[in-house]
């Protein structure tokens, strides 16, 4: 089933807010089915980078394929579809405060216009249900939640549609330790079912170490590494000694890669 | 062995096969989503159809993908039991053991009968707690107007001119043009009349104590309670939104003192420079208009001018827009930091506040026509 088109295919990119620039001749293939992640010091536009990819944000040069497609001369009913077909998890949430939490993951279903509203309500019991959200709290809005909850709500949110490529930014941040390894499951779970593509920003070693085939690191704003992560840590770069090998870093991945 | 597949019922979502007398519904494909698309509805009425047998043998294990959705349409043509003989792959099992412990969905508020007069009620509760809240924002800003009279040090200067330049400055431009536009309009429509009289002369004291009494202010009132109440509430609801009110609060800083005081005195001072303003380029409209129309020197006008229409005129035109001026402020702050964190919250209360101040500076350009009523008119016998 993968085959090996890239899916998003990032050629030449730079970008600059005024005279600040933020990414240098950035280039980067995401195929189907992988998990990459996308890791570097806050500030280093790994948010700015993954706006690109969504066509939020317009690169200052470089071009942003997908599907092979340009997204600025792509044909609106190819981006829809494809819009369609993937889900976002932003940073803050950005759930819509006006409308309570059954209602915000209701939103993309009910504007498919497929789906019967006794469906939609057993589909959202059913996503609160995997992201640990209690029944209880479906009714109240956005802004009585806790910052954790607004984390899982989005997420929920973000899988509505069973989306085939899902972006992710800081999906474990502010969640507690079991929730995180209930979030790794998750993942873990929708990955046998569905041909899941997954572009994850995060700074949580667990996190990255159980879920990624592949890891992207953001540095001097370049790409200075991209492959798997055994490879990764090989590397002598100064931001990844600090973040996979400080006296954290280890810890975690004398776990998964049995390093001295 | 007997082995016939029935054509009729060929699709490719399921087959239907009957062996050694036994039903057997293979679903096949890939149940989801993206997949089944429009078709959903269909295959569901389809499969909730087949459902009703209850001798069927259902086989999954054919599915090729299937996501929630599609495991939610067959658990529904289901009747939310599963059916007596059924195969299935683990990782389906577990989906549906997941759908078979489902909990129901809260179920939204209802609504109560007595709604009508529980509504009436709230709303006549809401007016008198609107006015308390206005009045009580009123003390606290005067009691910060106490400690900065023995704290000079602390007047916030810089939101004061910031608050001038943006409701006073950026607004004449905007005044002026309706100013202008309204004093033709009006020149227009009574010199024609007066002219029929031969009473052309008239035209300045019409257009004088109509424009500097009661046009000037009131335009410039609504126009400044449109245009800067409903940025003012707006701003402090996004700061709402934004908890930037809490962290002002942590911070020991009084919102009424940094961000209501400045608003207030801002447009204290703004206004009534913005209704002379008005006024004067209204005048100008009319005159010129007056000018072209029946032939009205505009010398003869402005010398006219005093004459007609006493001073007292133009202070009670600036005393009123001194009032309106912190009333809209007022309002709109009231309003402004009543928002709750949410972008309706933030629609309503603008509405809520632009509307209301409208109403205020309505309510008192007739207080201020009863209490003067004495004042400033010319009434020759
Ligand atoms: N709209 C914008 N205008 C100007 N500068 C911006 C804008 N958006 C982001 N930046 C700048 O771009 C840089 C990268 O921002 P970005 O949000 O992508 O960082 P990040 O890598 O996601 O950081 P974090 O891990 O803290 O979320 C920052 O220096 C930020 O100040
Ligand atoms: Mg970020």
């Amino acid at each position: 089933m993968i085959n090996n088109d890239p899916i998003i295919e990032l050629q030449g990119l730079y970008t600059r807010f005024g005279s600040h620039v933020i990414h240098k001749n950035i280039n980067l293939n995401i195929y189907q089915g992988e998990i990459l992640s996308l890791v570097g010091s806050s500030g280093s536009g790994k948010t700015t980078l993954l706006r690109q990819m969504l066509s939020l944000e317009i690169p200052a040069q470089g071009s942003v394929k997908i599907l092979g497609h340009s997204t600025y001369d792509c044909d609106l009913e190819l981006l829809r579809s494809l819009r369609n077909r993937s889900g976002v998890l932003f940073q803050q949430g950005a759930l819509f405060s006006a409308l309570n939490v059954y209602d915000n993951i209701a939103l993309p279903m009910r504007e498919l216009h497929c789906l019967t509203e006794e469906m939609i309500r057993d589909l959202v019991m059913l996503k609160l249900d995997m992201v640990e959200v209690e029944a209880q709290h479906a009714n109240k809005m956005p802004a009585e939640l806790s910052g954790g909850m607004i984390k899982r709500v989005a997420l929920a949110r973000a899988l509505a549609l069973d989306p085939e490529l899902l972006f992710l930014d800081e999906p474990t941040a502010g969640l507690d330790p079991p929730l995180s390894e209930s979030f790794v499951k998750l993942i873990q779970t929708l990955r046998k079912e569905l041909t899941l593509t997954i572009i994850m920003v995060t700074h949580d070693l667990d996190t990255l170490a159980a879920l990624s085939t592949r890891v992207a690191v953001l540095a001097d704003q370049r790409l200075v590494a991209v492959g798997e992560l055994p490879d990764i840590i090989k590397i002598d770069h100064p931001f990844i000694k600090e973040f996979f090998l400080g006296e954290r870093g280890r810890n975690v991945l004398r776990n998964v890669l049995a390093l001295p | 062995m007997l082995l016939s597949n029935r054509m009729d019922d060929a699709s490719p979502w399921y087959q239907i096969t009957i062996e050694q007398n036994i039903s057997c519904i293979k679903l096949t494909g890939s149940y989801t989503l993206a997949a089944l698309d429009q078709q959903l509805q269909k295959v569901g009425a389809k499969l909730t159809h087949f459902a009703t047998q209850s001798d069927l043998h259902w086989d999954l294990t054919s599915i090729q993908q299937m996501d929630h959705a599609g495991a939610i349409l067959i658990w529904r043509a289901w009747k939310m039991h599963r059916p007596a003989n059924l195969l299935i792959r683990p990782e389906h099992e577990r989906l549906f053991a997941h759908l078979e412990k489902a909990r129901p969905a809260p179920k939204p508020i209802h609504r109560d009968i007595l709604w009508p007069i529980l509504t009436l009620g709230r709303r006549y509760f809401l007016f008198w707690d609107h006015l308390t809240g206005i009045i009580t924002l009123l003390g606290q800003v005067l009691l910060n107007l106490l400690y900065l009279v023995k704290h000079p040090n602390q007047i916030p200067l810089r939101e004061i001119s910031a608050n001038l330049f943006r409701t006073g400055a950026q607004a004449l431009s905007i005044t002026a043009l309706v100013g202008f536009l309204i004093g033709i309009v009006l020149s227009y429509l009574s010199s024609e009349q007066l002219h029929s009289y031969g009473a052309d002369t008239f035209i300045i004291n019409i257009l004088g104590m109509s424009i500097v009494r009661e046009l000037g202010p009131m335009l410039a009132a609504i126009l400044v309670a449109g245009r800067s109440g409903s940025s003012m509430t707006a701003q402090l609801g996004v700061m709402r939104v934004t908890e930037e009110l809490d962290a002002l609060t942590v911070m020991g800083i009084p919102h009424s003192l940094r961000l209501v005081l400045p608003k207030i005195i801002g447009l204290g001072i703004a206004m009534p420079l913005v209704v002379l303003w008005t006024s004067a380029i209204a005048l100008l409209g009319g005159i010129l208009a007056a000018d072209l129309q029946i032939g009205l020197n505009y010398k003869y006008a402005l010398s006219n001018l005093p004459d007609a229409v006493p001073v007292a005129n133009l202070w009670i035109g600036m005393g009123k827009g001194v009032v309106c001026g912190m009333a809209i402020a007022l309002i709109a702050c009231h309003f402004g930091l009543r928002i709750k964190p949410n972008t309706e919250s933030l629609g309503e209360g603008t509405t809520n506040s632009v509307v209301t101040s409208i109403t205020a500076v309505i309510l008192i350009d007739a207080i201020f026509a009863v209490i003067f009523s004495n004042v400033g008119l010319k009434i020759r016998s």
